[in-house]
């Protein structure tokens, strides 16, 4: 049943109407067979990247679609209820644009923001390290500059990076200077520089068309140009596109979980013991109804920091809050629901076994949960 | 290059399609989009226009919630859409279909090189529409193209059927029927749905066409649906268990039905 939606604008409904069609179309028939090959979805993504799903939240001068972010999400959170892995593709992609779009100079927007939002290309976030994941400020990866200023050679290895080996950048950030969090500098890495390898993809438990690789860079050389922001800004610029990123997180949870109710919910109509439908006993009956309350949950508060971000008000704390509620709560629909289906549940004859393994990185990534309860609780007490 | 497109608002086909009391195809109480097997059509001429410098004029008649299937075309990169809307026209057939569809064709400025069509209407499902049109407008028909080529003043279509696939040829204007093989429809994009808003459409009743009302509608229509009846529900399928002879009664079942 799709999620009933309040949206600001008929366009919005239109924008939601064909999500909705590419999704059932397109995405839904091939989602299983895909996560199971872990098939990098290519097509798929240069699909939504022509349909203009991958720069919703981005100006129209620079091919953007310029919807606030109360509407990008929610397209986000439908994609996500039909494929978890191009949820999260689609999100680190808007992820990669902020810094040019929100530090860049005019020249570097005009520049660089056509191609990265024209729909042909993807982006990778190239932040996290193997020996630097919270601690962001401990990161190694170095940056020096030529004798001449025109140049930086990266040197350094990042971890866990999405969409690393088929992006066609890398919005990576490394050390200029050795002053801890204020020494780091955000660069746009186009993915044909020289000096670019890729480790073995990650075995991970979940979202296996979402390969997740490590990036080395040996002396990869790129322009002056390609710095966004000034040098030393790289940790707020990273932090601030972090705390946007993390709706898209939020809102991609919250589809998840509405899947995983959507196909209980159907379930315990139809499966009968006892003589009734499952469903209507009450066990599985209010174990639904604290499923539907936690999704429901998740999307207002995803909802309300957008609004907040719409507005132009800090948003920072309602970020960590959506990240926390949406993606806890996918967890835990997740699990739930792998229990209303029982031992189908537990089978992979069902997608439910898949959305429980998908959701739990959720808590993991774009900040850990540890590290939201960190935000919240320093702007509460700070 | 001038391309009209001509498409019909059906129900939906995964909805629950019934007919309404006198018979004719529920159109009101039922989800309705672009048929389909248009959308091929609508991919086609954009392919064309856009190979062309041309310009795709989309034409459909139907009640007023057949204007969503003129703005999925716009949204997906047609020009301009003509309506032609008129409570006289409810219940007509395929000859007065053609006669309505012929009149608002002969009406545009300026007149198209090529008039496209679906193989047929997902509702209907007649398939003549195309070829009375033609008549009706003096121009060559080659129906069921599964390949399209337009180049010096001709049309070239590749038709397949059981034995053989033809190579048909065909003098500008015309009117060529394409199948789903044709293509695969684009969906529209974000862009393209902003667009269609403030593109033109043109609404037009059977007066603004010089039709006369009598010609049109249930009461002429050559045909009606004198009575329906829903199909009976499929079978129950048989479920043979396997006690180490599944093999043999799996190839019994196919002998039976005649599969061996």
């Amino acid at each position: 049943m799709p999620a009933e939606r309040l949206l600001p604008t008929d366009d919005s409904q239109d924008l939601i109407d064909l999500t909705r069609e590419i999704c059932r179309q397109d995405l839904a028939p091939q989602v299983d067979d895909m996560e199971r090959a872990g098939t990098f979805p290519e097509k798929t993504f240069r699909l939504l990247g022509q349909a203009g799903l991958l720069s919703l939240p981005y100006p129209e001068e620079f091919g953007g679609g310029a919807q606030p972010y109360e509407v990008y999400l929610q397209v986000v959170e439908e994609i996500a209820s039909v494929w978890m892995s191009v949820a999260v593709g689609a999100s680190v992609h808007a992820l990669t644009c902020y810094p040019v779009a929100t530090f860049g100079t005019d020249e570097q927007r005009q520049r660089l923001l056509p191609a990265m939002l024209g729909g042909d290309q993807l982006g990778a976030y190239c932040l996290s390290e193997p020996m630097s994941g919270s601690d962001v400020g401990s990161m190694t990866t170095r940056a020096t500059r030529s004798d001449d200023g025109g140049t930086y050679a990266l040197k350094g290895t990042k971890a866990w990076i999405s969409n690393a080996g088929h992006a066609d950048f890398y919005t990576t950030f490394a050390r200029t200077s050795d002053d801890g969090g204020r020494g780091l500098s955000c660069f746009i890495v186009p993915a044909q520089t020289e000096g670019i390898s890729f480790g073995a993809v990650e075995r991970t438990m979940g979202l296996r068309c979402d390969p997740i690789r490590q990036v080395t860079f040996e002396d990869a050389r790129v322009d002056a140009g390609q710095r966004v922001g000034e040098e030393g800004q790289g940790m707020a610029i990273a932090l601030s596109a972090l705390d946007s990123g993390r709706l898209g997180i939020a809102a991609a949870a919250t589809g998840l979980a509405q899947a995983a109710l959507d196909q209980a919910a159907a379930y315990a109509k139809e499966r009968r013991q006892f003589g009734r439908a499952i469903g209507e006993f009450q066990g599985l009956a209010f174990l639904l109804a604290d499923m539907e309350a936690a999704v429901t949950s998740s999307r207002a508060s995803y909802l309300y920091a957008a609004r907040m971000r719409d507005a132009g008000r800090p948003f920072s704390k309602q970020a960590a809050v959506a990240k926390l509620v949406a993606t806890d709560a996918a967890m835990k629909v997740t699990t739930d629901a792998v229990q209303v289906l029982g031992g189908a549940g537990y089978t992979q004859d069902f997608p439910l076994e898949r959305y429980m393994r998908e959701a739990k990185v959720t808590q993991i990534f774009e900040g850990t949960n540890q590290i939201q309860r960190l935000v919240i609780s320093r702007q509460l007490l700070g | 290059m001038n391309i009209v497109v001509c498409v019909k608002y059906v129900p939906d086909a995964q909805a629950d399609r019934t007919f309404s009391v006198d018979n004719t195809t529920d159109r009101a109480g039922v989800d309705g989009l672009l048929s389909e097997l248009d959308e091929y059509a609508v991919e086609e001429a954009l392919k064309i226009a856009e190979a062309n410098d041309g310009e795709v004029t989309i034409l459909t008649i139907g009640p007023d919630r057949a204007a969503d299937a003129l703005k999925k075309a716009l949204q997906m990169g047609a020009h301009r859409a003509v309506h032609v809307n008129d409570a006289a026209i409810h219940g007509s057939d395929a000859i007065a279909t053609s006669l309505v569809l012929a009149k608002a064709i002969q009406k545009l400025d300026p007149q198209p090189d090529l008039v496209l069509t679906g193989m047929a209407s997902t509702d209907g499902t007649m398939g003549v529409v195309p070829t009375m049109l033609a008549e009706r407008l003096g121009l060559p028909a080659v129906t069921y193209a599964s390949e399209l080529t337009v180049a010096d003043g001709k049309v070239s279509v590749r038709r397949d059927g059981d034995l053989a696939s033809q190579t048909i040829e065909a003098t500008l204007p015309a009117l060529v029927s394409v199948t789903d093989q044709i293509n695969e429809p684009r969906y529209p994009s974000f862009k393209g749905i902003m667009a269609a808003k403030k593109k033109p459409v043109d609404t037009w009743t059977l007066a603004d066409l010089g039709v006369d009302a009598e010609l049109v509608g249930l009461t002429a229509a050559w045909t009606t649906v004198e009575s329906f009846s829903a199909r009976p529900p499929r079978q129950k399928g048989q479920i043979v268990t396997d006690e180490g002879d599944g093999g043999s009664k799996l190839a019994v079942f196919l002998g039976e039905h005649k599969f061996l």
